[in-house]
């Protein structure tokens, strides 16, 4: 456990330095849900109406962005042949860095999301389900993420095909978590989604560190 | 029973099971032909015209076989694909490579052939109905293998990482279909339905399964010649690969 939170703040205090990045993906969210309204019109019926699936979306794409980093800047310094080779389990290892992920790319959508609805004219509910089902879903989006960034590690093109791999993964995500507020919005309240936001979480946590280390093996043969 | 084991595996080496392929490749090409003849006799010249649809509903015939074999297919190759982990044998990575083109091939025959279908029926090239959805989600797993496997340089590599995203694909296919289906539930209702169809006429299904018979054996024809193909490219450095006549020529 040890090993685990002191990947945990490593990771974290590596973004720290480098705060750069990590706000330009949070940037990168901020003017993609921005542009959707001056490319559809400003009529808040129908803004209301497709700001949950805008907001994932988007949430989606600049997870994107700064999966690439997971691995890479480890692989390039040889830090990453020292993780495989530690006596730790690279499973824990690589949690730790799935979870530094998500606090730095995950944590802070999550938080900005609800200003962001707040122009999408959402009501309080709707946004209390907004960021409950953000909150269950972006790590889900860092966990399968990871297995992407994993086996793309050093290939040439690599940002572009990670998004060809990863994207088509994250839809049952995208589905129930842009759903959860249509649903609560529509009056059919949002427990069924968020169930199943959770339940994908519960089970992508177990099988992707495991498939993260088995495509990391993979890549340093 | 320990004999027969030592001669499976005999032909999970490239060397001695290229020979094989290229027997069995002229059999599956001729029971491509067969099958292929009669099925398409049904579905022109026996299957009753539908009362419903007339004569445009025959294109079901290459459709519905297209979509169970893209289904198969990667099915299949995921079967390949942890094969070549477990047992890290070779033969098993190029076998996945190989379905995976057919796959994605026959993943766009039934998009294509459902748009088709679709215009007359329901008035409409494309529907967001789960069917349509998911088969287009897949399509995107098949290209995204392609995509992975053609990115990287090293073969064992390419394999390995092609396996790994296969076996996750496998996984999330059943999740993404029913998540598809839930979301088309809650989005529209039902107005378009295809199980709902009045039941179908005895031709008509023995047509499809003919059919689907003469798809699988062109899956399993078009699947060996292209292994042949990545073990004659991997293996050029081999003394038996330039030994081959056709090589030598």
């Amino acid at each position: 456990m040890s090993a685990f939170l002191a990947i945990v703040r490593r990771d974290l205090l590596l973004a720290m330095r480098r705060k750069s990045e990590v706000l330009t993906a949070l940037f990168f969210f901020i003017i993609v849900v921005s542009l959707f309204p001056l490319g559809i019109g400003p009529e808040p019926a129908l803004l209301k109406k497709i700001a949950p699936g805008i907001l994932w979306v988007a949430a989606l794409l600049s997870t994107m962005l700064s999966l690439n980093r997971l691995f890479a800047t480890d692989h390039a310094d040889g830090t990453l042949e020292q993780l495989v080779l530690s006596p730790t389990p690279l499973g824990l290892l690589v949690a730790g860095k799935i979870g530094a992920h998500w606090l730095t790319s995950g944590l802070p959508l999550v938080l900005l999301a609800p200003v962001l609805g707040l122009q999408f004219d959402l009501d309080t509910s709707a946004l209390g389900i907004l960021v409950v089902a953000l909150l269950l879903g972006t790590p889900l989006l860092s966990l399968i993420g990871a297995i992407g960034a994993a086996l793309t590690l050093g290939v040439r093109g690599g940002g572009v095909l990670l998004s060809l791999l990863v994207l088509p993964l994250y839809i049952p995500a995208l589905i129930f978590g842009a759903g959860a507020v249509e649903a609560h919005i529509s009056g059919l309240g949002a427990t069924g989604h968020l169930s199943l936001l959770a339940a994908l979480l519960a089970l992508a946590a177990f099988f992707a560190p495991w498939a993260t280390t088995a495509a990391l093996r993979i890549a340093l043969e | 029973m320990s004999n027969r084991l030592i001669n499976w595996f005999k032909f999970a080496s490239p060397q001695s099971f290229y020979p094989l392929a290229g027997r069995m490749i002229p059999w599956f090409w001729a029971l491509t032909a067969v099958f292929g003849a009669i099925g398409l006799w049904i579905s022109f010249f026996v299957a009753p015209t539908d009362a419903v649809q007339g004569e445009g509903y025959r294109i079901i015939f290459i459709h519905v076989p297209a979509s169970w074999m893209s289904m198969f297919i990667y099915l299949v190759m995921a079967a390949w694909a942890g094969l070549g982990l477990a047992l890290n044998t070779r033969l098993s990575g190029m076998m996945a490579q190989a379905l995976a083109p057919t796959g994605a091939l026959m993943a766009f025959i039934s998009l294509w052939t459902g748009a088709f279908w679709g215009k007359p029926m329901w008035g409409t090239w494309w529907v967001w109905d789960a069917r349509l959805t998911s088969e287009l989600i897949l399509f995107f797993l098949y290209i995204g293998f392609i995509a992975l496997q053609a990115a990287i340089d090293d073969p064992r590599r390419a394999d390995k990482a092609g396996a790994v995203m296969a076996l996750v694909g496998v996984v999330n296919v059943p999740i993404i279909y029913f998540s598809v289906k839930w979301w088309n539930t809650l989005h529209q209702g039902a107005s378009v339905s295809m199980t709902k169809s009045p039941s179908m006429a005895q031709t008509m299904l023995w047509g499809m399964l003919v059919m689907a018979l003469c798809f699988w054996m062109y899956s399993i024809a078009v699947a060996l010649m292209r292994v042949r193909a990545i073990i004659l490219e991997r293996e050029t450095h081999t003394e038996w690969v330039r030994e081959l006549p056709e090589v030598k020529e």
